[in-house]
Order: C-alpha cells, then sequence, then structure tokens
C-alpha cells in the first residue's frame, strides 16, 4: 500500500474496512462512521476530516466497491445542502474545531443542514440582506427573515449570512454563522408552492443567540464565504457520465413510444429538436467534465444550468400537449412536505409546474446570463449605484 | 467502453496555430470577397500552400496510400480554422469527401489527392443528406450520360467521380475532362457548378460503391459541422470585440444587457456546437458505432447555429454589418449555404428519428 498509488491504496483500504466492518452484520451509523474515519467519505478531503487528499474522482471508485458489497450509504439526497454546500465551506473556513465538530456527523447524516440565505427582500440581490446580527457578550443576537430553505424543518443546523455592520456598503457588511436550528427563537414555516406541496420553508429568527464559536471565516467577511458556497452548489453538476436520453427527455421520449395514438406531425418535430439539444447538453457537459479531468477551466458550467433549465421546461409543457386530456389531469394538490424532488414519480403537470423553478432557484437565469456575460465574455458589468453606499442609505 | 476524448490534443492545437497562421498571411478577407466579383486569384496559391507547406490534402490517407494517416480529429481541427476565414479552398470536398470514397481502393488517384497533385469532387448535389444520395447519371459500357446539378468542389476539381447505379449496384467513375459550368451562388467561396455528360469516357473506380458514397457523404456530414463551429466562433468573438469598441448613448454597446444577454445565449449555443463537432469527428476517427447519431445530431444542431451566429453578427454590427465592406457578409453566406449542405438540419432529425426509435 502506497501513497504513490491513490487508487491501490483506496481500494486497500476499501477491503480493509470491509474486512474488518461487515455491512451485512454491522450497524448502519456504526459502518458510516468507520468509513469516515477510514478516510473513505470523501476522498478529496483532507486526511482526518473523511479524506485521503486524493482527487475527487478516486470517489466513484470507492462508491461502487462499497455499494458492489452492500454496504450502507450515507442517503446523499437527504442532506444535499450539508454535503454539496455547508460541507465545502465549512472545509475552506472553519477552524480545526469546527471542522471536528461538524464535518463527521454531517457526512453521516446524523445531522442535517440547511441554508439561511435568501430573504423576502433580498433573491437576486443576496448581498442586501436584512438579517441583523448584534454582538452580546460571547456571541450574537440574531433577528430576520430567511426564505426557500429546503429541508429547514428536519434540519440541525443552517448555514446563515447575516448583517453585522449596516453602516458599511453592503458586501462588507455580513458575517457567516452556523445557526442551531433547535436554539430558541428559530421557528420554521412550510411555503407552499405552486405544485401544492411544499418543499421549502420560511425561517424567522427571533432574539436568536448564536456563540461566537460558530462564526465562520472573520466578521465581515461573510460574502467571501457565502461565494465559496454558492460556486459549490454551481460545481454540484455531477461526477459521473450522463446516459444518452437520461433526465427528462427520456421521459417524453418513452411516452412518444408508448403512445403511438397521440403521435402528431408538429409535435413529432418539436420532439426531435428537444432530443437533439437535450444530446449536445449531455455532449457539452462530458466535454466540461473532461476539461476538469484534465485541470483546464470550464467556463460552460454556468451556461449547462442555463440549458437544463430551458430544456426541462420545453419538453415537460410538450408532454403536457401530447398526453392532452391525460396530461391536464393531476395527481396531487395536497400540502405535503416531500423529502426530496421527485422529478419522475410524479405526474407531468407536476414535472411542468416544478421546472419552472429550475430557471429561478440557485440563481436565475437572467442572473446567469450576466455571469457568462461579464466573466466569461468579459462584457461590462451592470452599473452598481449601491456599491459604494453604506447599506443602511440604501433605498428600499 | 471509453469515453470519446472531446478535448484537442497537442499535435492537433499545432496543426491549428499553423493553419491560423497560413490563412491569415494568404486569406485576407478582402480577396476573399472578390470572388463575388469573379476574382477567383486567392484560391489556387492558397490551396497549394495548404497542401505543400501543411499537407493538409493527406490527412485522411494512410501512409501506405501516399497520405499523413492522420485522422479525422485532425481534419476537423482544419475545418475549424476554414470556417474562421471563409477559406474558399476545396479541403471538405476533396479533402474529406472525394478521399473517403476512394479510400480502401489501391486507385492511384488516392496518392495524387493525398499530395496536391490532383484535385476532386464527388458528383452529387451539394445538398445530398448520407441517407437520401441517389445517383443520377447512368453508364452505357465505359460511357456516362446525365446530369448532376449544383455540385460543390467541381470548379476546383480536375477529375470527378461519378457515382453510377445499375442493376448490379452502384460504382463510382473518375472522369476527366469535363468542364463544369459554373452557378452563381449564395456562397461564391464554395461556389457550385452543373456536370453534363454526354458519353464521356470512364473509368470505375469503386465497384459495390453504395456504402462507400454515403460513408463519405457521412464523414463529409460529420466534419462540415467543425466547420460551422468555426464560423460560429468567428462571429460570436468578431461581435464581442465590436461592440466592446462601438459606443452609442455616451456607452459601449457591449454594456447594455438587453445585448449581454443575447451574446451569453449566443456564447451557450456556440460552445454546445463546439461539443457536438467534436463528438462527431471522434466518433468518426474511431469508427465508433454511435457515427450515425453522432452525425445527425451535429449536423441536425451545428448548421443552425452557424447561421444564427452569423445573423446576429449582422444584426449587432448594425448598419456596418449590411456593407460589403465588412466581412461578416461572408459568413452569413457560408453558414446559410453550409446549413443546406450535406442534408439540412430538419433532413439529418428525419434520419435520427429512425436511428433512436422516435418515428413520426
Amino acid at each position: 500500500m502506497s501513497e504513490s498509488d491513490p487508487l491501490a491504496d483506496v481500494r486497500a483500504r476499501v477491503a480493509a474496512l470491509l474486512a474488518e466492518h461487515d455491512p451485512a452484520t454491522t450497524d448502519r451509523l456504526e459502518f458510516l462512521r468507520a468509513r469516515y474515519d477510514a478516510g473513505l467519505a470523501w476522498v478529496h478531503f483532507p486526511p482526518g476530516h473523511g479524506g485521503l487528499g486524493y482527487p475527487r474522482d478516486l470517489q466513484a471508485v470507492v462508491d461502487a466497491e462499497l455499494a458492489a458489497a452492500g454496504a450502507p450509504d450515507n442517503d446523499p439526497a437527504g442532506n444535499a445542502i450539508g454535503l454539496g454546500m455547508a460541507a465545502p465551506t465549512i472545509l475552506a473556513y472553519g477552524t480545526e474545531e469546527q471542522k471536528r465538530r461538524y464535518l463527521r456527523p454531517l457526512w453521516t447524516g446524523e445531522e442535517i443542514w440547511c441554508q439561511l440565505f435568501s430573504e423576502p427582500g433580498a433573491g437576486s440581490d443576496l448581498a442586501g440582506l436584512a438579517t441583523r446580527a448584534v454582538p452580546d457578550g460571547d456571541g450574537w443576537v440574531v433577528n430576520g427573515q430567511k426564505v426557500w430553505t429546503s429541508a429547514a424543518h428536519r434540519a440541525d443546523f443552517g448555514i446563515l449570512v447575516a448583517r453585522t455592520d449596516p453602516d458599511v456598503p453592503k458586501h462588507r457588511g455580513l458575517t457567516y454563522f452556523i445557526c442551531d436550528m433547535h436554539a430558541p427563537g428559530v421557528q420554521v414555516r412550510p411555503l407552499r408552492q405552486i405544485t401544492g406541496e411544499a418543499e421549502f420553508n420560511e425561517v424567522f429568527l427571533t432574539d436568536v443567540r448564536i456563540p461566537d464559536s460558530q462564526r465562520l471565516g472573520a466578521v465581515g467577511e461573510g460574502w467571501r464565504v457565502a461565494t465559496t458556497t454558492l460556486n459549490a452548489e454551481r460545481v454540484a453538476i455531477g461526477d459521473g457520465p450522463t446516459p444518452r436520453e437520461g433526465g427528462m427527455i427520456g421521459v417524453v421520449a418513452k411516452a412518444w413510444r408508448d403512445h403511438p395514438e397521440r403521435r402528431r406531425s408538429a409535435l413529432h418535430d418539436r420532439l426531435l429538436r428537444l432530443w437533439v439539444e437535450s444530446e449536445v447538453a449531455r455532449l457539452t457537459r462530458m466535454r466540461l467534465r473532461q476539461k476538469l479531468a484534465a485541470g483546464l477551466p470550464g467556463p460552460e458550467g454556468a451556461t449547462m444550468k442555463l440549458t437544463f433549465a430551458r430544456l426541462n421546461q420545453a419538453l415537460s409543457g410538450l408532454e403536457v400537449e401530447l398526453r392532452e386530456d391525460d396530461g391536464i389531469r393531476y395527481d396531487d394538490w395536497s400540502f405535503v412536505r416531500p423529502h426530496r424532488v421527485n422529478f419522475t414519480g410524479r405526474d407531468v403537470g407536476y414535472r411542468y409546474l416544478r421546472s419552472k423553478g429550475n430557471s429561478i432557484e440557485g440563481g436565475t437565469s437572467e442572473i446567469l446570463r450576466n455571469i457568462v456575460a461579464e466573466r466569461v465574455l468579459g462584457l461590462p458589468a451592470e452599473p452598481r449605484t449601491d456599491k459604494d453606499v453604506p447599506w443602511k442609505d440604501l433605498p428600499r | 467502453m471509453s469515453e470519446l476524448n472531446l478535448l484537442y490534443t497537442d499535435v492537433e492545437e499545432d496543426l491549428r496555430a499553423s493553419v491560423r497562421s497560413l490563412l491569415k498571411d494568404r486569406c485576407p478577407s478582402a480577396a476573399v470577397a472578390a470572388m463575388y466579383d469573379g476574382d477567383r486569384s486567392v484560391v489556387e496559391p492558397l490551396w497549394r500552400a495548404l497542401s505543400a507547406e501543411l499537407g493538409v490534402t493527406g490527412l485522411l490517407v494512410p501512409e501506405a496510400d501516399g497520405g499523413a494517416g492522420a485522422s479525422a480529429r485532425e481534419a476537423a481541427v482544419v475545418l475549424e480554422e476554414l470556417g474562421r476565414s471563409v477559406a474558399p479552398v476545396p479541403f471538405l470536398t476533396s479533402s474529406v469527401v472525394a478521399t473517403t470514397v476512394l479510400l480502401g481502393t489501391k486507385s492511384e488517384l488516392l496518392g495524387q489527392l493525398a499530395a496536391g497533385e490532383r484535385t476532386a469532387a464527388l458528383a452529387v448535389p451539394f445538398s445530398a443528406a448520407p441517407d437520401r444520395v441517389v445517383p443520377s447519371v447512368r453508364a452505357e459500357g465505359n460511357r456516362l450520360y446525365g446530369e448532376v446539378a449544383n455540385v460543390a468542389g467541381a470548379v476546383e476539381a480536375d477529375v470527378l467521380l461519378v457515382p453510377v447505379a445499375s442493376d448490379d449496384g452502384w460504382t463510382v467513375h473518375a472522369v476527366s475532362g469535363v468542364e463544369p459550368t459554373p452557378v452563381t451562388s449564395l456562397d461564391m467561396t464554395r461556389q457550385l457548378a452543373d456536370i453534363r455528360l454526354d458519353g464521356v469516357a470512364a473509368a470505375p473506380v469503386v465497384t459495390d460503391a453504395e456504402e462507400a458514397v454515403r460513408g463519405a457523404l457521412r464523414a463529409g456530414a460529420a466534419l462540415l459541422a467543425s466547420e460551422q463551429y468555426g464560423i460560429a466562433s468567428w462571429c460570436l468573438q468578431t461581435t464581442v470585440d465590436y461592440l466592446q469598441q462601438r459606443r452609442q448613448f455616451g456607452r459601449v454597446l457591449a454594456g447594455f444587457q438587453a445585448l449581454k444577454h443575447r451574446l451569453a445565449d449566443l456564447y451557450s449555443e456556440t460552445e454546445s456546437a463546439a461539443a457536438a463537432a467534436r463528438y462527431a469527428a471522434a466518433a468518426l476517427a474511431e469508427d465508433d458505432p454511435d457515427l450515425p447519431i453522432a452525425t445527425a445530431v451535429a449536423q441536425a444542431y451545428c448548421g443552425d447555429v452557424a447561421v444564427r451566429a452569423a445573423e446576429e453578427a449582422l444584426q449587432l454590427h448594425g448598419g456596418i454589418g449590411m456593407t460589403w465592406e465588412h466581412p461578416v457578409h461572408l459568413y452569413l453566406k457560408r453558414a446559410k449555404a453550409d446549413q443546406v449542405g450535406l442534408g439540412t438540419s430538419d433532413r439529418h432529425r428525419a434520419a435520427l428519428a429512425d436511428l433512436v426509435d422516435l418515428p413520426a
């Protein structure tokens, strides 16, 4: 076993883990903790924090071998914000103490995380947020309202951006915290959306005390820390290859094949156009993945989200028309709180409505076009009349 | 099964740099525009230089047959650069399509094409899609009769490869000494010509040739996507540069959000075209079983993107884009003609319907 051969090393570690903790007889949590301690949770993380400092693509080897051995996984979809956004931020800005305290139970799923960023008055203009954190003894007192918080009702912690200095321009007066979702003053209410269900929540923070030991990064550095989180969100394009007809196009193609009686020529050309665009999007993603693996910067990343949002919306809209009367029956309007988004487990009307959010969540398509135009093509930035004005003096 | 590589190798990047540098010196856009007024003097020296100095004519020919033994990946990079300069050379028609027809035969013509000693064209209409082409010429003994209209590359060719159908299947005959009738074309940088065969003597060079002809057109279609990506890429970059310096209302046009968003969308489509074109080139180079789908996808996508990029470039340049003096019209004409070339996007979508089981 040698660190000069990471592939052989991870394989040996997987074998040792399985030998010492037979998945068939080991308690699920016990196995997951042992896996973390063996550095096999996320191999690109540093040793001591669930990783080995190895290239990220080796994780696929670990996941495949453990799955083949019947080992339990950490239910990644159940803690997507924690794994995809909180963890990379804690790794980048957390103290040793914070990394030791939070990362292991985050990875095993013992502690669920949510994200307290967006506010009713701060969507695309996130840096204009108004939730206040005021110093108080050895900690802070927080007041404000957050919105579009998925998993808040199940979460143990939230990554929170709050305003600590209203007297400086908006980007400079923010600080990043870890908020205990069980603390007094945290109130979570479901936010019903156009599909009928409530994937998201509103979170009201009333005199919530946060110890200074739960601050992530320096006071006033919150915007920089939040940028790490948001970049991680966009990197989450996924690691593996997508099969042809993966995603929404596969659902619509199947509907077309299964129902010859519904086919019409005008829809046929629309379907073929969208099939081509879906396949080209798959190839574009493949090329981006190859570029990242080769260490080349791939600015197409920002465009992928634009493309997928547009295709999801066009395909689900087409499928409603293809199904005609069946397309305008709706499976369920009841006000439930789903564990995760399930595009294919629901009827087409749900897909049509839910995909409308794809061009809003995680950066609207309009903001993404600004980002592509400015950061990729180098075009001038939008005028920022509020850039040098103290936050408290901004009109609102 | 390993994934097809969609990136460029160092060898490919070196080839690109050489082609780009040669085109910069010897393919000025004013000389290309002059072709619309009948001055074709840019073509011959440029074509000879590309062949003699860079050997592009032999890329697809094995070394044993006198070629460079490179692959479709390198040919695709050449086409990207030719598209970026709307270069008026018969690379696609002679070094890709006609050459591919002859691959695997022992015809001495193959080595001559590779060396740039001769230039050939496949006598089919430029719009011929790989799965739809039908020979229109008949043979009586070793003499050919019939007409083929709108052939690309015939003006530059000194030998025509003529597909002929008979009860025994398809044959391809080589014909020299026929004067094609040039056609005033939308794209004079790839001028079309009509061919009339009145009992000219011909020698069969490929027998049982249907798959060779369709395969050559498929190779042409797969690689035309790279030319289309090159056109789109030039149009995007040139428009971005122009809008960065053009001022109206006291500010540069590139700062207007309505224009920024159009350019962002065009960038997204152009990068997507690069992926589709690269995938088709790689599939052709590897003779991958996915080649028919890869080709149809690339042609159903890239041709439309090139046209949109040229149309956007013209509109966003405003009045100057409408002038004869500015080169954007050369790209628009090439892009629009290329969209028809080797099968329109709707014909490739129709082919896909069969290939991926989405019947009408």
